[in-house]
């Protein structure tokens, strides 16, 4: 089954510049199914086969779209997502990396009312190895398995997975969840999708400095959770007050630091790696200790 | 990005908060006149830097002092514990202001949020006296959890806030904004009403209230502290200081942002970094780094600290750089003359890792690169990155993984020490 994409999934992709196009393409090419793209004023043309619409709806319409990708750029990117909410998208992930705070203020009052879920933005996206793989994260590192992986980072991600490859362990989905103060889905949103998920065994959560979703998220496995877990914290090292490239990523006033955060996870029987090199490896001994040997799976 | 006080209190002003009138200078020549244009009894001269404490601060003579009176008083008490002139002081006529202008200016200000060095005084601003009754708090900013702005107040102003927070949390008023409706007035009543502002004043402190929170939000400020907000003797607020940071992503469409950048205050490697899009931060260590992506670039400094070393600073190329924007990445690292050994951590995803060596190859030579350099490449195209990189010429230390980088990087960067 996995969570929230699957080979059966129908994906639009909104905003077709270089950027659209370069990764309409790679999804295009694992597998997925990119029906449709949108892009104002170009409706009824297409490109490289995939049909373009005027709108949102008329896609959906259409193509019966079920998932979609935003690239469109900071500015109109918060208008893209409450498109895709409004024509009745179940699954939005917004790659765009930049939207001012105050969009997504917006953003997120204009989603209470709409059943749907967002992943990001600023993020890599969401692969379901060997099903299907919407965003701009490399295919081929992926594996098929039962481990589910939830990150805040981008190629930290590709990291984690790489070892978990390496080690022979294969993931049912990978949710890139974004780098920004302001995101969709939180750690504590994708733990619950996994721990309801009968395709995923184990989970392992990548988080960095700032805010306190990882907190959160951790509170809520100690509580709930009937999987093992294991998790890496970035940004030890970061200085307090300094934005560390990802927007979310600043400690401010002696909170959402790493040290906190380490805590936290350990308070609620998280293993977590003390060395971003260790994620694999904090995943394999977090499954021991449940009775659960993920590389004979 | 961060601004000065004065230009705040501009911002504010255009906006019709009440604010303070005042005249920002840059030579001492003109503190005199300035102040009998403000013609109150007592004006306060105040020096402009981008960091906090300042009214506790010391100007000292020069980097040697600042870093001791940092480390005697400042770093662990947060304390004036020194008899250096303090970076905000009243005067009592127009020939003090002149004379305490003259100290200030060009002096070294060194307080609790500067760090040891201390920053250089370039700008003063004589503002006139106020007749203060109570000094409040107020913050605006954005509740992370719920995603809502959110207004903080408090009737313990002048005082650190955290400390409040943590000590009588009773004593903070916390109102949140729902998006679709704005600050209502009678959110800014509970806030008015919490601050002790006189009943027969509270329309006029609504008003006020509403007015500093739609500047907040069309300045697209990432938080806007005032601290200490006044309430003077006649039942009315002022804003005594002003606190103010931009959301980074929101400079686009704030225009007057960008005259509004003071580079004094920016660390030009940063200024450089920033004009090639990238995202560069300057750190005490001697291992520079060059990672792509935000997340991998801090687990990379993280695991440089965990086998014994310290990272010089935080680089993240992007997803999408080319070799002209690794090259430039290259030589921002290189300008730190603290930098013993560079550490090249890529997992290539969209971005290639031919193109990431052909760019360490130009930049290594153009630079000539004499100091250790590790790399570590994994991802998209990696053997054909390996084979531009082995056959350069230059000097490469091949890392199999992060780890087995980050350790050969601290031996590199020790031997060279």
């Amino acid at each position: 089954m996995s969570v929230l994409l699957n080979s059966e999934s129908r994906v639009l992709t909104q905003g077709l510049g270089g950027t659209g196009k370069f990764h309409l393409k790679g999804c295009r090419e694992y597998g997925t199914k990119m029906v449709a793209a949108v892009r104002p004023g170009k409706g009824g043309t297409d490109w490289e086969g995939t049909p373009i619409f005027d709108t949102v709806g008329q896609a959906v319409a259409a193509e019966g779209c079920d998932v979609s990708v935003i690239y469109v750029p900071p500015p109109g990117a918060a208008d893209a997502i409450m498109e895709a909410a409004a024509a009745g998208i179940g699954v939005i992930i917004c790659i765009t990396e930049g939207i001012p705070v105050n969009d997504m203020v917006e953003v997120q009052a204009f989603l209470e009312d709409v059943d749907c879920v967002l992943i990001g933005p600023n993020c890599p996206g969401v692969i379901t190895p060997g099903q299907a793989k919407v965003g701009i994260m490399p295919g081929y590192i992926h594996k098929p398995g039962r481990v589910g992986v939830v990150s805040r980072s981008g190629t930290l991600t590709y990291e984690a997975v790489h070892q978990l490859t390496q080690s022979g362990i294969g993931q049912s989905t990978c949710i890139g969840i974004g780098g920004d103060p302001i995101v969709g889905t939180r750690h504590i949103d994708a733990m619950k999708l996994f721990n309801d998920d009968p395709d995923t065994d184990a989970v392992i959560m990548i988080g960095e400095i700032g805010g306190t979703a990882e907190e959160a998220a951790a509170a809520w496995v100690k509580e709930n959770m009937t999987k093992p877990v294991a998790a890496f914290i970035a940004g030890k090292t970061a200085p307090a007050g300094k934005r560390m490239g990802h927007a979310g990523a600043i400690i401010s006033g002696g909170s959402g630091t790493a040290e906190s955060k380490v805590a936290a996870l350990e308070a609620a029987g998280i293993t977590v790696a003390e060395s971003p090199a260790d994620m694999g490896t904090a995943m394999i001994k977090a499954a021991e200790k449940a009775g659960l040997d993920l590389q004979a799976a | 990005m961060n601004i000065h006080e004065y230009q705040g209190k501009q911002l504010l002003r255009d906006f019709g908060v009440t604010v303070p009138r005042s005249k920002m200078i840059t030579k001492a020549s003109e503190a005199v006149a300035a102040a009998k244009e403000l013609g109150t009894k007592v004006v306060v001269v105040k020096s402009q830097i981008h960091a906090g404490g300042r009214g506790a601060g010391a100007i000292v003579a020069d980097e040697q002092e600042a870093a001791r009176v940092f480390r005697a008083n400042l770093e662990k008490e947060g304390l004036p514990k020194h008899n250096k002139p303090g970076g905000v002081q009243l005067a009592k006529s127009p020939q003090e202001a002149g004379e305490i202008a003259a100290v200030l200016l060009g002096g070294l200000l060194v307080t609790k949020q500067t760090g040891a060095s201390g920053k250089r005084v370039n700008r003063v601003l004589i503002e006139e006296g106020i007749d203060i009754k109570e000094e409040l708090y107020i913050s605006m900013l954005l509740n992370r959890e719920t995603g809502r702005h959110m207004v903080l107040a408090s009737t313990e102003g002048g005082m650190d806030i955290e400390k409040v927070a943590e000590q009588t949390p009773e004593k903070i008023f916390k109102a949140e904004i729902n998006p679709a409706v704005g600050m209502r007035d009678f959110q800014a009543r509970d806030v008015a009403f919490a601050l002790g502002v006189p009943a027969e004043k509270i329309s006029d402190a609504v008003k006020f209230l509403k007015t500093l929170f739609a500047a907040y939000l069309q300045l697209d400020a990432s938080m806007l502290e005032i601290n200490p907000l006044v309430l003077k003797g006649d039942g009315t607020l002022i804003a005594l200081d002003s606190k103010l940071s931009f959301d980074d992503n929101a400079v686009y469409r704030q225009p007057a942002m960008k005259d509004m950048r003071d580079s004094d205050e920016e660390d030009p490697r940063e200024q450089q970094a920033a004009e090639f899009d990238l995202s560069y931060i300057a750190l005490d260590g001697n291992i520079g780094c060059m990672v792509n992506g935000a997340g991998l670039a801090m687990a990379t400094m993280d695991i440089i600290h965990h086998h014994g070393g310290e990272p010089a600073n935080f680089l993240d190329v992007g997803g999408g750089a080319d070799a002209g924007k690794v090259a430039a990445a290259f030589k921002i690292i290189l300008q730190d003359d603290a930098v013993k050994a560079v550490f090249v951590n890529i997992f290539g995803g969209i971005m290639q890792c031919d193109v990431l060596a052909t760019g360490v190859v130009e930049a290594a030579k153009q630079v000539k690169l004499s100091i250790p350099l590790v790399v570590r490449l994994e991802g998209t195209n990696v053997e054909q990155g390996r084979k531009i990189l082995a056959e350069s010429g230059i000097k490469v230390i091949n890392a199999t993984d992060m780890t087995d980088g980050a350790k050969k990087a601290v031996e590199a960067a020790g031997l060279a020490g």
